[in-house]
């Protein structure tokens, strides 16, 4: 099956992003295009650059070159009041929750609405009560978020990621520490959210089970670069080493430099510092 | 891991530039995270991202209305110390009687806000830090960031406000409980009324006197504020990192409050 990219909008163009953490690159010239309404899960062992990616894409941190465009704007690009209109079209659900841990749930869902919209306090709790209902949680709306296991603190999370119906939603690792039925769960409401509200979807995660049940397309992400995108039987099918390694599980064997090697093993202390 | 006496020389050298960098940066950091809250302060209700006044009022019990018992207690001790000390250094030249003078000048000007600044520091500055660290840590604020919540508008606007208003009233507070208990204590020891007592300050001190300690609380609050967010905000790796700001904007807080005390005292008196 392939994934017909025809008469489907760009909501997410990187072209060329390189990005730096300290000294160290982190993401070595990405290419990524994401369409109108699809699921694509970025995945990639840990280190691979995946989280930094999903960063990045949510303007959360300053690149080092290269241009990203969300819904048609380069989020470092627009004026303030722009990014905001622009951040109140995206939610994340981020891999712990991230519910601000003073408010209670209720009030959490609520944040959005309260803090963008005019709309009366009765409004604002029949709509978060409907999201709530929408992730299975009815009912929870006023437990403080300590309160809740694990996967309900996610699913809490998708929750007030969509109360203000955004067009665009990022998941970071929403499978990560769950048991593989509430997992199955949240990859079901995934797929659930596009059918009934027609979101992009962008899911970061290292699950490959939860990928290929979700993914429309997925792109591997290795070392901080792409080393293919495409839909779930092209990357099952490639034979590319690197990403049937990552998908059969096996590790991979790491080609060693001998002077990297002995530097690592003595701190640097013997070989001579070139630098001076 | 050896190296020649010159070799160390250097490093010592390199790490104090690094140190004096890292603290000009914070420093700098700081002061810009102050003109951000004052931006959001003033002109957040026009681009319709107004400060919210209940997250303002429950950080104003939390700093001020919840420290009154400690400010109380601990600004009486400092009152009846000052006049134990003061009878005990004046007794030398059997002037006992001019203890009212001392007294009234050093709570007014130094004790009430030095004391004040000091327990809300450990208690408020720290408690700053840490929600902030934590909150960092678990991804609260990019979240806010995300949702298109400004952090410094949601979380250190409310905050500063609280500091800036609750601090000198607690200084304020302290100066009468600092006072009345050194009035008890002279009242006692000396056999001076504490009417007469109260009178003889009254006519001491001057408006200038109370402003001076009250307008170096509020500097005192704003530096309180700056020191937590900026350790919170700065905050790195899990819990034990949050323990670690902790303890550094505790540390930060009341070594800038006893300093900037100093400076202020330097710049005002002369």
């Amino acid at each position: 099956m392939t994934f017909d990219t025809t008469n489907r909008e760009k909501v997410i163009e990187i072209r060329d992003l390189v990005t730096h953490y300290g000294d160290r690159m982190i993401l070595k010239g990405v290419n990524l295009d994401v369409y109108e309404g699809e699921i694509i899960v970025i995945m990639g062992g840990s280190g691979s650059g995946k989280s930094t990616l999903l960063r990045h894409m949510m303007g959360l941190e300053k690149r080092t070159s290269g241009t990203i465009h969300l819904l048609g704007a380069d989020m470092e690009k627009v004026s303030m009041g722009e990014a905001f209109e622009m951040r109140k079209k995206m939610g994340v659900a981020f891999q712990g929750g991230a519910m601000i841990s003073s408010m209670t749930v209720g009030e959490n869902i609520m944040l959005p609405l309260s803090e963008h919209t005019e709309l009366d306090p009765l409004t604002m709790e029949i709509m978060a009560r409907m999201k709530l209902e929408v992730v299975e949680l009815a009912g929870f709306e006023d437990l403080m978020p300590s309160e809740l296991s694990g996967g309900m603190l996610k699913r809490a999370a998708v929750a007030r990621a969509i109360i203000m119906d955004p067009k665009l939603l990022f998941f970071d690792e929403p499978s990560a520490g769950l048991d593989p039925v509430v997992s199955s769960q949240l990859d079901q409401l995934i797929l659930k959210l596009r059918e009934a509200m027609g979101m992009t979807i962008a899911v970061v995660t290292h699950e490959l089970d939860s990928a290929f049940t979700i993914a429309d397309r997925i792109t591997v992400l290795d070392k901080g670069e792409i080393l293919m995108t495409g839909t779930v039987d092209e990357i099952k099918n490639c034979d590319n080493e690197r990403i049937q390694n990552l998908i059969n599980r096996r590790t991979e064997e790491e080609i060693l430099d001998p002077e990297e090697y002995l530097n690592r093993l003595t701190g640097g202390e013997i070989v001579p510092n070139v630098k001076w | 891991m050896s190296g020649s006496a010159a070799e160390k020389t250097k490093q010592a050298v390199e790490n104090l530039g690094r140190n004096v960098v890292s603290g000009v940066q914070e420093i700098g950091w700081g002061s810009s995270l102050l003109a951000e809250s004052l931006f959001w302060l003033f002109a957040g209700p026009k681009v319709k991202q107004p400060v919210r006044m209940g997250s303002v009022f429950a950080q104003m019990m939390e700093v001020g209305v919840y420290a009154i018992p400690i400010v109380a207690i601990m600004s009486g001790t400092i009152g009846v110390m000052l006049a134990i000390q003061g009878i005990y250094t004046l007794s030398i030249f059997g002037a006992e009687s001019q203890v009212t003078i001392g007294i009234a000048y050093s709570i007014t000007r130094e004790f009430a806000s030095l004391i004040t600044g000091i327990l809300v520091a450990g208690r408020s500055g720290s408690a700053l830090a840490a929600r902030l660290g934590t909150m960092t840590i678990n991804q609260e604020v990019d979240a806010l960031q995300v949702m298109g919540i400004n952090p410094v508008r949601f979380l250190v606007v409310p905050a500063l406000l609280a500091m800036v208003i609750m601090v000198p009233t607690l200084t304020f507070m302290a100066d009468i409980m600092g006072l009345l208990a050194a009035g008890l204590y002279v009242s006692a020891d000396l056999g001076i009324s504490l009417s007469a007592f109260f009178d003889q300050t009254v006519e001491i001190l001057k408006v200038a006197d109370v402003l001076h300690g009250l307008e170096k609380s509020a500097i005192f609050a704003v530096l309180i504020t700056l020191v937590g967010v900026a350790n919170g905000a700065s905050v790195k790796g899990g819990a034990e990192g949050v323990g670690k700001v902790t303890t550094r904007a505790v540390v930060q807080s009341i070594s800038a409050i006893i300093v900037t005390d100093m400076l202020f005292a330097f710049v005002v008196t002369r």
